[in-house]
């Protein structure tokens, strides 16, 4: 069984107090940081460490940390991204739930490394009962010590705050987060200037998903070059992946990055399988914006080697046969499922979602919604399948943020893995409203190179 | 039936709830209070049960702001409420994770037993219902949440929903 960093102890009865938390051994990293280590060898353990961005992108947080401008008598900032929306993750809604001091802990450390003394957690409006259980968890960490000022008496002063939001995906881009924090619409800024350098009202920060910041908590605790140890070339440690779907055990699973996707699947360790006894058809392996593969693909990279848990073997094969890590926000879809169905469902989310600021989103998302509909509903057009990756590809790559490129990766890939799904559809348009296209060839063991070739 | 607050009526803020916004306005740096209009915001509703025009009007006055700047604000994210809803708004989540695990049939169930279509309130004042999207929740499909505390309720089944509903009468008329 793999060693878990994060979730070792979410089984404790009261883990979720400070007295509890404390004696497994909790804030043990905020006293080697701020009691024997200095700012810059709290960077320098997470640059070692090798881990990446938790929340989607897989930037470098040590890297990213650096990156911080530090002008003489300008307040730095530290925001922790808990507006988690993207569909099929719901991992940081848990750590926050179950073990909240992991977070607080993370944040304390990571604002000392960065030299902030006022730090906080944008949470997503709804989820109340997780801000009140950080609101207490803070509470009792201050009463402690461990926050406020002269923490543990070495001089560092540090508040921390939660915020909540309003609702609205948009503000899990980290600029669009930091509009929303300053009390604005939550609309993603031109950049440059990146956050390190103009921020929170204008000030250098860094923004970093709560699994990123309560993952520096083992790396101080262990050293970043045991972390990197664990896990599979520049996919270091571990991660939670959320596996929801048809599946037979949902939950949120740590895994040592490069575990087999088999084993992630069908082992009692994690899922367990599909639910039902059903056959996987589909995979979405990082929340909707990731492309969508069929289970052969998902399960084989295109040399029909075992596809693992990483972000470079999930990465393998590019967007034609690969997909990505992002957000971890694992989806499985057994063979009762409909891919149209589906990629509706995701355009209609981005439409509903698209902040409206620059046109080709705006637009084009609502447009995709609109064409998905009608071969849902046995209205579609032959046509309307290059049509779709047409608005697709006027989408990706036109827009301020990445919100225009999550719109469009589950569209354009799900027509080009499941193309002769959105066909039938056309051909077939009262069938396909009393039934589904099934699992075809989609499970299939893929044909070897060679004999593809030949 | 509820009293619902007519649009054009005047809102009073109590001592305590302008207390709660003191405490919202001191996590900010001086001169930074308008970082406190989504929380203040939160706040409003959970008193009023939405955020009419003359409230946002008195918010924007207690933090010296435009009341533009909060309509764009309230209007932009989807928590807020610009008109009044049932006691209970049964938020249900229509994404794509809990959407394969049956919450389009949990919505229909829905509609069926309060008898009003998505956004109306029911003749009691006691409840409403909406779609919305991912709840980030996505292995205990479907779900669904009830503001202004969002509690969340998980794993859904019509049973479970008709209990639920039933449960909230029973509340509502204690």
């Amino acid at each position: 069984m793999a060693r878990k960093l994060l979730l070792e102890h979410i089984n404790v009865p009261g883990i979720n107090t400070f007295d509890v938390y404390r004696s497994k051994g909790g804030y043990a990293a905020v006293e080697k940081a701020l009691k024997t280590l200095t700012p810059d060898e709290v960077v320098e353990e997470v640059k070692k460490s090798g881990l990446r961005g938790r929340g989607g992108a897989g930037f470098p947080t040590g890297m990213k940390w650096s990156f911080l401008a530090k002008p003489e008598g300008v307040a730095r900032y530290l925001v922790c991204n808990a507006d988690e929306s993207e569909p099929g993750t719901f991992k940081d809604r848990y750590l926050m739930t179950h073990i909240p001091h992991l977070l607080i802990e993370g944040m304390i450390v990571a604002s000392f490394a960065l030299g902030a003394k006022t730090s906080y957690i944008y949470v997503r409006g709804e989820m109340m009962p997780q801000i009140r259980i950080l609101e207490k968890a803070i509470a009792e960490a201050k009463a402690k010590g461990f926050l406020g000022k002269n923490i543990l008496g070495t001089g560092y002063d540090l508040e921390l705050y939660v915020q909540p939001g309003g609702g609205a995906y948009i503000c899990g881009e980290e600029t669009a987060l930091l509009e929303s924090l300053e009390g604005k619409r939550g609309n993603p800024r031109i950049k440059p200037p990146f956050p390190a350098i103009a921020g929170l009202y204008g000030c250098p920060t860094v923004v970093n998903n709560v699994e990123s910041i309560a993952a520096v908590v083992p790396i101080i605790n262990e050293g970043g070059d045991e972390y990197a140890k664990l896990g599979i070339g520049r996919s270091t440690g571990t991660k939670l992946i959320s596996a929801g779907g048809n599946l037979r055990k949902p939950g949120v699973y740590e895994i040592d990055l490069g575990l087999p996707v088999e084993e992630f699947l069908y082992s009692d360790e994690y899922c367990g399988g599909i639910a039902n006894g059903k056959r996987l058809k589909a995979v979405v392996a990082g929340g909707s914006s990731v492309p969508i593969l069929p289970a052969n693909l998902f399960l084989k990279t295109i040399n029909n080697e075992a596809r693992l848990m990483s972000y470079e073997s999930l990465a393998d094969g590019g967007f034609v046969s690969g997909t990505m890590m992002g957000s971890g926000g694992f989806i499985a879809y057994d063979e009762d499922q409909c891919i149209v169905r589906n990629t509706w469902n995701f355009a209609r989310f981005y439409h509903h979602e698209s902040c409206g600021q620059c046109s080709p989103c705006r637009e084009g998302t609502g447009w995709m919604e609109k064409v998905l509909h009608r071969l849902e509903y046995g209205h579609g057009k032959m046509s309307d399948m290059d049509l779709l990756v047409d608005v697709s590809k006027k989408i990706e790559g036109n827009t301020i943020c990445p919100l225009g490129d999550a719109a469009a990766w589950p569209v354009a890939s799900a027509i080009r893995h499941f193309r002769d799904e959105f066909e039938w559809h056309v051909t077939h348009p009262h069938e396909a409203t009393t039934r589904n296209f099934g699992i075809a060839h989609y499970a299939d063991p893929l044909p070897k190179l060679e004999e593809a070739a030949g | 039936m509820l009293s619902v607050q007519d649009t054009n009526t005047p809102v009073t803020f109590s001592p305590e709830l302008i207390s709660k916004f003191a405490d919202v306005v001191s996590r900010y740096p001086e001169g930074k209070q308008k970082s406190a209009l989504l929380p203040i915001l939160h706040l409003v509703q959970a008193e009023f049960g939405w955020t009419s025009v003359p409230a946002m009007d008195k918010v924007a006055e207690y933090l010296a702001i435009q009341p533009i700047e909060v309509y764009e604000v309230a209007s932009f994210y989807t928590m807020y409420f610009l008109k009044p809803q049932g006691k209970y708004m049964l938020e249900v989540c229509r994404t794509g994770p809990c959407e394969i695990v049956g919450a389009t049939p949990i919505m229909e169930h829905i509609e069926k037993t309060l008898g009003v279509k998505e956004g109306d309130v029911t003749p009691d004042g006691l409840f409403s219902w909406r779609g919305v999207e991912c709840l980030a929740a996505c292995g205990f499909g479907p779900v669904l949440q009830i503001g202004p505390e969002y509690t969340f309720y998980e794993n859904l089944t019509t049973e479970s929903v008709d209990k639920l509903i039933g449960d909230l009468k029973g509340k509502a008329n204690n």
